[in-house]
């Protein structure tokens, strides 16, 4: 499922225009965004938890010319699935 | 930041009443969850991708006991930043 199709079907479910639609997942990205960008986390019930991580600098090596580089330390996004979520997705039938 | 926050931000672009914004929320949540289930996956642009992935079953160990236990296969969440997201939050980290 891709972004339009995700606002084409909350649109038909909820009733929206697909102006609307959009206007509400551009929303939920934009503020899961802002605040990730801020340092903060996102607790959404039911769903999971989005928050960084920061990964630690390490030595990486070019695997073309086999070069030795440092890389240094980043943070990066990550989300975390919620308890009912991951038995949604982690069960047989 | 909760789920509160992004319902009152919905409210605040689109004319509607509080409680509605909510079940829409609510209910993007849930396409989402619904779609991983079916087994397709999500992929909001410049956002980022929910996929399902395979866990291969593994040797576990009790980290206090030392007894090793079998961990079962199963299915987990993986969540992918696009790129606009990764490089917005590094670019935040300075």
């Amino acid at each position: 499922m891709t972004k339009t199709e995700l606002i084409k079907q909350l649109a038909r479910d909820c009733g929206l225009t697909l102006k609307q639609s959009e206007t509400v997942v551009n929303t939920f990205i934009r503020s899961i965004t802002q605040a990730l960008v801020d340092g903060g986390k996102v607790e959404l019930r039911g769903f999971g938890s989005f928050r960084t991580k920061t990964r630690a600098a390490r030595r990486g090596r070019n695997p073309k010319t086999g070069e030795t580089v440092q890389v240094p330390e980043k943070v990066v996004p990550f989300f975390k699935p919620g308890k009912q979520f991951r038995a949604l997705i982690d069960c047989d039938d | 930041m909760t789920k509160e926050d992004i319902v009152t931000q919905v409210w605040n672009e689109l004319e509607l009443t509080k409680r509605r914004s909510g079940e829409i929320v609510d209910h993007l949540i849930f396409t989402i969850k619904n779609t991983l289930k079916k087994g397709d996956m999500v992929k909001i642009g410049g956002f980022g991708k929910f996929e399902v992935r395979h866990r291969k079953p593994r040797i576990g160990r009790n980290p206090k006991t030392g007894e090793e236990k079998e961990i079962k296969e199963g299915k987990s969440v993986k969540f992918t930043a696009g790129k606009p997201l990764k490089i917005a939050v590094l670019n935040s980290a300075d």
